[in-house]
């Protein structure tokens, strides 16, 4: 009995450490609009965990892809979607719309 | 439409050539050209019903369920991979002997397709749905560019199939007594490769937080993101910036999958066995 009250109060503070990692910094709004980001340059602070929630106003679906930042996440027509990034060193990062990449690029700087 | 054919051209070959390794993985097994049919079959209806239902995905999880899923999906294919060769290594030196496998290895063959044509599907459903968005998108966007970029659309799948059809036609032409070693080291790379991708979008999902740092960068010298990345990506899970946690999951899924290999394959009749098993010696 007390092994498995340990257990569920271990559990516990797993799932509250987890959504208190995920809730900790306020997504940075960026917007995609004729496959044109905007910001187009992201500046985040280095070495903490960063969200964006990136809202698509075009009518196709993109996917925001960084081999630096290592995201791939698709976005369909007229939806938000939420992208986690780790911790970075200082540096650029750049990434682009995978669907359009001839207009939609972008760069987080982190300092 | 050139954008557009390049695009579906992509996504078709990273599945096509899954597609075609499973397809030499299986050839003279009676019965996988139905098996794999149905994998692509029941991957391109997944994939209409994961793009249709798109934006739910995504918000589950607190916004990470498109990660997870991609994460879910590619495990699912790590297992089924290594099943398939531990399957192999265990009744395979019967089928290499005399390719045409007759009675009860035909029916436990059966098991081992099963696990493929999920592989299949996988593939299909992952790549399939992110070319069924970017069309629908295109499609219900309507106006003037809307039949050229379908019709570009068309081509890339045309295109994508033709090439990993040529793959294929390249690995048969292995001989029939080292297709099965080639076919065991793909399987086996392609799942590691799996398994480092699926370790990346579980970091991206937050799920996992620790090893995030890139242990070295090699995106000069060969970018992920060009052709031969992507198909180096696609094949043995080359990434330009891997960080320790892809590393391990891609050498955790090797080391296991050779260990399960061989002791399976030690069990019976290891003399026999041994030729088999060690091809390239």
């Amino acid at each position: 009995m007390i092994r498995r009250i340990v257990l569920a109060a271990s559990v516990a503070a797993l799932v509250t450490a987890a959504s208190g990692a995920l809730a900790d910094a306020p997504p940075i709004q960026v917007t995609i609009k004729n496959h044109q980001f905007t910001p187009n340059e992201i500046r985040v602070p280095a070495n903490q965990p960063i969200v964006l929630n990136v809202t698509n106003g075009d009518a196709l679906a993109e996917e925001f892809d960084s081999t630096a930042l290592k995201v791939e996440k698709v976005i369909a027509g007229g939806q938000s979607g939420i992208i986690r990034i780790h911790p970075l060193r200082p540096g650029r990062y750049a990434f682009m719309g995978e669907y359009h990449s001839a207009t939609a690029q972008g760069v987080v700087i982190a300092q | 439409m050139l954008a557009t054919l390049l695009i579906v051209f992509r996504e078709v070959i990273e599945a096509g050539l899954i597609v075609g390794i499973v397809l030499a993985a299986t050839k003279g097994v009676p019965g996988r050209g139905l098996w794999v049919s149905m994998g692509v079959a029941g991957g391109l209806a997944g994939a209409c019903v994961v793009a249709a239902f798109a934006g739910g995905i995504a918000a589950l999880f607190q916004g990470s369920g498109q990660e997870l899923f991609n994460a879910a999906i590619l495990i699912l294919a790590v297992g089924m991979l290594t099943w398939h060769n531990v399957w192999m290594a265990s009744h395979g030196k019967e089928m290499s002997r005399e390719l045409k496998a007759v009675g009860a290895e035909v029916r436990q063959g059966g098991k081992s397709l099963l696990a493929l044509a999920v592989v299949v599907g996988v593939a299909v459903l992952r790549e399939g749905s992110e070319v069924v968005l970017f069309l629908y998108g295109i499609a219900a966007g309507g106006g003037a560019t809307m039949a050229s970029m379908l019709l570009g659309g068309a081509a890339g799948v045309a295109l994508g199939a033709g090439l990993s059809l040529l793959m294929y036609l390249g690995l048969l032409a292995i001989p029939a007594h080292r297709l099965f070693a080639a076919t065991t080291g793909l399987i086996t790379l392609l799942a590691a490769g799996l398994a480092a991708q699926a370790a990346a979008f579980l970091q991206q999902a937050g799920v996992v937080t620790v090893l995030q740092t890139p242990l070295w960068d090699t995106s000069s010298i060969l970018p992920e993101g060009g052709m031969l990345g992507r198909l180096l990506k696609t094949l043995i899970g080359y990434t330009d910036q891997p960080n320790g946690l892809q590393l391990m999951a891609w050498l955790g899924v090797v080391a296991m999958m050779l260990t399960l290999m061989r002791v399976v394959n030690a069990r019976p009749r290891a003399t026999q066995s041994a030729a088999i098993a060690h091809p390239a010696e």
